[in-house]
């Protein structure tokens, strides 16, 4: 169903420094203390499933692994590098909350200028093969504000396929999906996973089989 | 440079384009601005002469106000800012670009609806000239040191009044260089000085507020 996979990937698994490394990660959020002397590691080759109820921090630690914000205390590595390095950002994708798509252009402009802002070159027949694969066929000159939520995001979720990164962050990936979508999304992991990306993913949903084998890390909430 | 212009520049500018009303409603309203102070002060010619500048000025700072939240507001509210922080390309590089984009569609109009202002209020060709002058070199500031602004108040549900009175108070030495400086072209005085210093206002504001805006942008993410 997918051909189009990320073709590019990292050889750095053979050495001892890959990885996405959370030390003593401290967060606090209108002086509720999120999580504290927090340790996640993340090497190339597996699947993370983070978990926690409402409330506990997962989207705070999210954006704290990917250098969006910066914790209170501790830091985050990735491949030896400290996260703020600029070639850090190259080899890892992150799709938050918010699925960082105008709703006045279309799923192909939207995905074209995502990718100049990247440095990737990828032709329109790229996008619009990557746009097909996601089940997307005649919605590529649509404003995305007259997609339907699920169809939003599959085009923000279309990015894993043109960007080639070892390191996946998605928080909610399968927020309105369908249940298609969601074996979809298990299957691509596996294959990325088996080509040793790395995966950090949090869901309220629990991942099949289709997936392969992965980690659970659970967070608490704290009060 | 590439993925600045082609990811940034470009894409600002189509976005500016598909949203006509946005771009036209800042402009409009400095039109009728305009034309209120004859209607309301009386037309006599002197009088309109030596308000004119002044009326042109303050009505172009209130009008880039209204679309000044435009610049980083909708990149903010549905993510694409984190995906343009998250590419690697320096984020005062990005900045710079927004910043550049913004001046060139808010402020061009501006500059070419100029000489019809300029008509309306009675205004002499020295006296006109020094007005452009004055408008090229300091409508860069506005969206400089704007930005910054609307960087600090782009995570706040309604910050556009308080993005007024973050920014009037700091365009009043715009405001008093520019129209003293039109004022001595009208008594055929040279103005050079205050150019210069509106000049060097720009340049100063050029040099560090990319630089103030990534800061401000990054605090908004928090």
């Amino acid at each position: 169903m997918i051909e189009c996979l990320p073709i590019f990937y990292s050889q750095r698994a053979e050495q001892g420094l890959s990885g996405l490394i959370g030390n003593n990660l401290t967060c606090y959020k209108q002086d509720r203390c999120l999580f504290q002397n927090l340790n996640i590691h993340l090497q190339s080759g597996e699947l993370v499933h983070l978990r926690g109820p409402n409330g506990a921090g997962k989207t705070s630690l999210m954006r704290i692994l990917v250098g969006l914000t910066s914790p209170e205390k501790g830091g985050v590595r990735c491949n030896g590098l400290d996260i703020s390095t600029p070639a850090i950002a190259k080899d890892m994708v992150f799709i938050g909350h918010k699925p960082g798509l105008n709703g006045l252009l279309s799923a192909e402009e939207n995905l074209m200028y995502w990718s100049a802002q990247h440095e990737i070159a990828v032709s329109s027949t790229a996008i619009h093969e990557v746009l097909e694969s996601l089940s997307l066929v005649g919605m590529e000159e649509i404003p995305v504000k007259n997609l339907s939520a699920g169809q939003q995001r599959r085009v923000a979720l279309a990015r894993l396929w043109l960007k080639p990164a070892t390191f996946w962050l998605l928080d909610e990936p399968f927020t309105s999906l369908d249940t298609e979508g969601i074996a979809m999304m298990e299957t691509v992991f596996a294959r990325h996973v088996s080509r040793h990306g790395a995966i950090l993913m949090t869901s309220h949903q629990s991942l099949s089989e289709r997936a392969g084998p992965f980690r659970i890390e659970q967070l608490e909430y704290q009060l | 440079m590439r993925a600045l212009y082609k990811g940034i520049i470009k894409r600002d500018l189509e976005l500016a384009f598909r949203q006509k009303s946005e771009l036209m409603q800042p402009l409009m309203f400095l039109l009728v601005v305009v034309t209120l102070f004859p209607l309301g002060i009386g037309p006599g010619p002197d009088t309109l002469q030596r308000i004119g500048p002044g009326v042109i000025w303050v009505a172009a700072i209130l009008s880039s106000l209204l679309g000044m939240e435009r610049l980083f507001r909708d990149d903010f509210a549905d993510g694409s800012l984190e995906q343009m922080q998250l590419s690697g390309l320096p984020l005062y590089q990005i900045a710079l670009c927004k910043i550049i984009t913004h001046w060139l569609v808010s402020f061009t109009p501006l500059l070419m609806l100029s000489p019809l202002l300029a008509l309306f209020l009675n205004l002499t060709l020295s006296m006109y000239v020094a007005l452009l002058i004055t408008l090229l070199l300091g409508t860069p500031v506005i969206s400089l040191i704007g930005a910054i602004a609307v960087g600090l108040t782009t995570g706040l549900q309604r910050g556009s009044l308080l993005l007024a009175l973050l920014l009037i108070p700091i365009f009043i030495p715009l405001l008093i260089f520019a129209t003293s400086a039109v004022e001595s072209a009208a008594m055929q005085l040279p103005y050079g000085p205050q150019i210069a210093i509106i000049a060097a206002i720009m340049l100063v504001a050029l040099a560090l507020s990319p630089f103030a805006v990534s800061y401000a942008l990054k605090v908004s993410q928090n």
